[in-house]
């Protein structure tokens, strides 16, 4: 598995493929050819100061000090590289992604329409309806992608001001636990809430926060390892997927209420651990399991929790399930 | 009665299609995913094959990918309808052996039904 992983690290090409970009704004190559010119100087070096001076420690003293200042300068230099080359990558990515997630519901309304409008369907009450539903759930679609797009937008403007009143969290969860039964049932998953006894009130703008818990249980539905929505509807075959299991506690950590959401689902993989509270990330598993995230959710829930006084973090291995945390203040 | 395998994970594209297909007289097949979609187009002898790109499990060009390398698939035709539309996505598409790239957000019903016809023909 090392060897492997060496020799993918040295095929460059299809690194640079990875990134989409021209070989010579590749981070690998000029990481390559930034080692060729290392050595070319440390050579150079050691030819220049050998005929410059005599005593032949002092010559490797000087050789040495530059061979470690260079490849200093040459590891920070690719390594800024490399993230601006990310940055790129996952931008194009982002717009990929939103204009697909933006068109898809619309191009189910405008098809839906045409359907009906198309008087093929005047005498199928039933077919109607059916239209119908799919209008009324691809325009709270967009309506949901655009709110969190402004949301967004609000976070980066500063003015996502939280209305702090005390609230009980356990009461906000509860809630959104009834309302998700209708997915809960759809993707055969279990949710599970735990709740310690006397517990405080928490301090934060109750409807932000069901926000939070809101894309946090969304998450652990969709992501269950063996979540399969609807589909024997389609292939006419029985239920054969196991129970997905999500679970939720809520205690008390000092002063602070503590919110843990644990799923047995797909888990995240390390390489991408590092940005999944970044806006517009979808890991690789996620974007398998499920196609229709946008990527938000989680960028949204860890700035709303940042601003009310909290923490948020997770704990996720790949084919395992994640825990995502978070931490409010108490009245 | 020509039988079409819809590979698509929007359910109400799917229930969409179903309906508007029928309507036209042909049956229709769906797979919300593309694990399942490869398993339809080997055992439900499809005569054409629609498919998204961005799909649960195996995604739309892998799924092609496969079906043109099986001798059992190689030459069922394919229309990519997804709402991708890079260029490079297109020439990924066709380059795969698609025979149709078709944008959803640029096509009306009508237009995407016609397509299938002409397809089919």
């Amino acid at each position: 598995m090392k060897v492997k992983n060496i020799l993918k690290r040295l095929d460059i090409i299809s690194q640079c493929q990875e990134y989409k970009l021209p070989l010579w704004q590749c981070p690998q190559f000029f990481f390559l050819i930034m080692g060729i010119i290392t050595i070319g100087m440390i050579i150079s070096g050691y030819v220049f100061f050998t005929k410059k001076i005599d005593d032949p420690l002092l010559v490797a003293r000087i050789v040495v000090g530059l061979g470690v200042v260079l490849l200093i300068i040459n590891v920070v230099v690719s390594r800024s590289f490399g993230r601006v080359a990310e940055a790129n990558q996952m931008k194009s990515e982002f717009i990929r992604i939103v204009s697909h997630q933006l068109r898809s519901p619309l191009s189910n309304i405008r098809w839906s329409v045409e359907f009906l409008t198309s008087g093929k369907l005047d005498k199928d009450k039933a077919s109607q309806q059916k239209h119908f539903k799919i209008l009324e759930e691809n325009i709270d679609r967009m309506q949901e992608l655009i709110s969190k797009l402004l949301t967004v937008s609000r976070i980066e403007a500063g003015t996502l001001a939280p209305e702090v009143e005390a609230f009980s969290l356990n009461e906000v969860t509860q809630d959104l636990i009834s309302k998700f039964k209708p997915l809960t049932e759809a993707f055969n998953v279990e949710v599970l809430l735990k709740v310690l006894p006397n517990l405080p009130k928490a301090l934060g703008d109750p409807s932000q926060i069901k926000v939070v818990v809101e894309n946090l249980l969304d998450n652990a539905i969709r992501y269950t390892q063996r979540s399969q929505p609807h589909s024997e509807i389609y292939l006419g075959r029985g239920k054969t997927v196991e129970k997905g299991k999500v679970e939720i506690i809520i205690s008390q950590r000092g002063n602070q209420l503590y919110f843990e959401i644990k799923d047995n689902g797909v888990g995240i993989p390390k390489d991408c651990q590092k940005y999944i509270f970044q806006k517009f990330f979808r890991g690789k598993t996620a974007s398998k399991q499920q196609t229709l995230g946008s990527g938000l959710g989680l960028y949204i829930s860890k700035s709303i929790i940042e601003k009310s006084g909290g923490k948020m973090g997770f704990k996720s291995r790949l084919g395992e399930g994640s825990t995502f945390w978070f931490t409010l203040p108490t009245k | 009665m020509k039988k079409i395998l819809f590979i698509e994970d929007e359910s109400a594209l799917q229930q969409t299609f179903g309906d508007v297909l029928k309507q036209e007289g042909y049956q229709m097949i769906g797979a919300l995913d593309g694990e399942v979609g490869l398993k339809l187009a080997k055992s439900g002898k499809p005569d054409l094959i629609l498919l998204d790109l961005i799909l649960p499990k195996i995604d739309g060009f892998e799924v092609l990918k496969k079906i043109k390398a099986d001798p059992e698939t190689k030459d069922i035709p394919v229309i990519v309808l997804t709402n991708l539309e890079e260029s490079e996505d297109v020439q990924r598409a066709i380059d795969l052996g698609a025979k149709n790239y078709l944008v959803k957000a640029n096509y009306s019903l009508r237009e995407v039904v016609e397509k299938i016809k002409k397809a089919l023909q």
